[in-house]
């Protein structure tokens, strides 16, 4: 075991990765000598050169479009956007080219990138630097959605991105960054594609990925002590979909209720609860409950910020009225 | 709109008396802005700013004094995310300004915008922006409006070097050439975007000679002098009322990190020195003393008035309270619609049922 923090996490898969396969490079804002907005890539330049640790300039579009193109003719490119919110300038490379150019191109070819990115509130960053574009993503055939929650899993789930053949879009949270946990990051983790069950009660399902899953897990500790018992189950990854392990649960306990961190309307959440009641229908009790961003911007004023997502009061409050309904 | 405090154009400089008017009048706006920066800092020091995404422009006051000062009330602009001078130097007042970098209700925002976001209509403020280059476009909107309402205003919009590397630029410098509109890009280049050197994102520095190329009036303007940026962008301004729009850059240093929590690891020492000498405040002080203009006892008294000044911003955005929480679903539509409506109540419906 040892004591890491979800950002050292992500830059020694970043780095063991570069070391095997000398055709990865990240390309992005700040990458390299500054070592990452968020210290993600903090000295990965001293091992591998500006070559393969490209700083751009300020130019979204371009970084993800130069890596759609660099994936199709032989390396495998990391690319970074800051902040997910700067997907509004790069969607059309990330959707309309990467997610569509295997497809479109009969499967002569895919795009073998991961889109690095990071999202969600905590940092009083304001409405164009908080928001949760998970939804976009997923909502875009052709893209995989990795959404790592714990430490094990920015590893994981990283080192994986960068074996697939097909663009990987890799959400990160930045409130999660410096967060520790004691890891042995060589014990066996959940394949790829597969969710995690984090904790496990006949009450009801809580479905959730990236930074709730800690709020669903403390709410989960508050619940038990007044007698409810939930099963929390972390995706992990968006795209793929584990439907299955959500079907299992679902059907053995009955309730469910899904947090995410993104806006309610059409989002992530919304469609997590379509599949659980499609799938799952004879077995619900009760509808499937959203728990999901309110539909505004995000404020920059702590006090809106933090009450315009789902936090652990919420989500014991309605574990509670849903268990007794 | 109201009249900016700062911004008018007094006519340019009409003899000694309008000069000597006009360069102690440049130095107290860069004061006021030196000053309102520094309070800045404190504020996040103290714990009382709404987060550390706080950008601060000392060393580039004389582009935000000298500009605005060939502007006239009816003229509207935008800015980056250091925008916080160009705005004091429009006329904002401190107070509420300093109010809504701590995210408090009595911002100019609500406390919803906060630092990077600081907007006010009324001064013709259409936006401080998160995203490099986000603001840029909206400017040349304005000036059609202006064009085909004949409204007279021209717009402004105010980026860094680090925009000069985002397309949205160059389609915007392109329509605004391309159509004859009232308007002026400003880059305020501060010699670097976070980390980056300007000579570490482009092989050419010499950014006006790209507005030239688009059909605009480009020109360069070193930012050490107010004097002289506020005569070119007179002409500028001038210029660009008349249908004939421009791009100017100036020169600069940024004094500080990029953010708060930025030490500029990636410079040395020796550098930061030098570039620090570079400093409008200093330099229009000197020349203000130099020229008989003031002597250095009125302006330690200015100083320290602003001084004062600055420091009641930070008390008023520490006593002012945060947004209560109902408005946050406030402002999402216009006044009259119906507002989104809140997880709780929606929450409360449901589970209710049965
Ligand atoms: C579209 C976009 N990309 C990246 C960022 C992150 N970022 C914020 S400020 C900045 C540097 C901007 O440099 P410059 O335009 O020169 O302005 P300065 O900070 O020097 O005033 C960067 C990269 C952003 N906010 N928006
Ligand atoms: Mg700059």
């Amino acid at each position: 075991m040892e004591t890491l923090t979800y950002r050292d996490a992500l830059r020694r898969a970043l780095a063991e990765a570069m070391t095997e396969d000398a055709d990865i490079v990240v390309i992005g804002e700040e990458v390299g000598r500054y070592g990452g907005a968020y210290g993600v890539t903090k000295d990965l330049i001293q091992t591998f050169g500006p070559d393969r640790m490209i700083d751009t300039p300020i130019s979204e579009p371009a970084i993800v479009g130069v890596a759609v193109g660099a994936a199709m003719t032989g390396l495998r490119p990391v690319a970074e956007l800051m902040y997910i919110d700067f997907l509004g300038m790069s969607m059309d490379q990330l959707a309309n080219q990467a997610a569509k150019i295997r497809y479109m191109f009969g499967g002569q070819i895919g795009v073998p990138m991961v889109l690095r990115t990071q999202g969600g509130t905590g940092r009083s960053a304001g409405a164009q630097h908080s928001q949760s574009l998970e939804a976009w993503v997923m909502h875009t055939p052709g893209l995989r959605l990795a959404m790592p929650a714990t430490v094990a899993d920015a590893y994981h789930l990283l080192r994986h991105s960068l074996t697939l053949p097909d663009p990987v879009v890799f959400i990160e949270h930045k409130a999660l960054y410096a967060r520790k946990e004691a890891v042995d990051l060589t014990a066996p983790v959940p394949p790829w594609g597969k969710a995690a069950v984090r904790r496990i009660g006949d009450d009801l399902v809580i479905v959730t990925y990236s930074r709730q899953l800690h709020f669903a897990l403390e709410a989960a500790a508050r619940l038990a002590e007044t007698g409810i018992e939930a099963t929390v189950i972390d995706l992990r990854t968006l795209n793929p979909l584990d439907i299955d392990t959500l079907r299992a649960e679902v059907e053995r306990v009955g309730k469910a209720m899904v947090v995410s961190e993104g806006a309610l309307t059409a989002g992530v959440a919304a469609e997590l609860s379509s599949r659980i009641s499609e799938e799952c229908f004879d077995f619900l009790e009760q509808p499937v409950v959203r728990l999901a961003g309110e539909d505004v911007p995000i404020a920059v004023s702590p006090a809106l910020e933090g009450a315009s997502v789902p936090g652990v009061d919420l989500i014991v409050q309605t574990a509670e009225r849903l268990v007794r309904w | 709109m109201q009249s900016a405090e700062a911004g008018q154009d007094s006519g340019g400089a009409t003899g000694d008396a309008g000069h000597n008017r006009a360069l102690a009048d440049l130095y107290r706006t860069m004061r006021r802005i030196r000053s309102f920066e520094e309070r800045v800092g404190e504020l996040f020091l103290r714990g009382e700013s709404a987060g550390s995404m706080l950008h601060l422009s000392i060393g580039e006051e004389a582009a935000a004094a000298g500009i605005c000062a060939g502007m006239r009330p009816q003229d509207s602009f935008t800015t980056h995310h250091r925008g916080h001078g160009i705005f004091l130097a429009r006329g904002a007042e401190p107070q509420r300004m300093m109010a809504e970098i701590a995210g408090k209700r009595d911002g100019y925002c609500h406390g919803k915008g906060g630092s990077m976001h600081i907007a006010d209509m009324g001064l013709g403020h259409l936006g401080a922006n998160a995203i490099v280059g986000g603001g840029i476009p909206a400017v040349v909107g304005a000036g059609l409006s202006s064009k085909r309402k004949r409204l007279g205003s021209v717009s402004v919009a105010f980026f860094g070097d680090g925009a000069m590397q985002q397309g949205i630029l160059y389609e915007s410098m392109n329509m605004a050439a391309l159509w004859d509109l009232p308007v002026l890009f400003v880059c305020i280049n501060n010699q670097y975007g976070m980390g980056t050197r300007v000579d570490q994102a482009t092989r050419a520095t010499d950014f006006e000679k790209r507005a030239q190329a688009f059909g605009l009036d480009g020109r360069a303007v070193d930012g050490l002098d107010v004097e002289a940026v506020r005569q070119v962008a007179g002409e500028m301004i001038d210029a660009a009322r008349a249908g004939r729009p421009g791009f100017l850059t100036v020169s600069c240093y940024r004094f500080f990190g990029h953010a708060r929590m930025d030490k500029s690891p990636y410079r040395d020492a020796s550098e930061e020195a030098e570039g620090r000498k570079k400093d409008p405040v200093a330099f229009a002080r000197d020349r203000l003393i130099a020229e008989a203009l003031a002597d250095a006892a009125t302006l330690d008294q200015l100083d320290a008035e602003i001084g004062r000044e600055m420091d009641a911003s930070i008390e008023f955005a520490i006593a002012a309270e945060a947004p209560e929480q109902a408005a946050m679903f406030r402002d999402v539509f216009a006044a009259g619609e119906p507002e989104p409506e809140p997880l709780r109540t929606r929450l409360d419906r449901v589970l209710a049922r049965r």
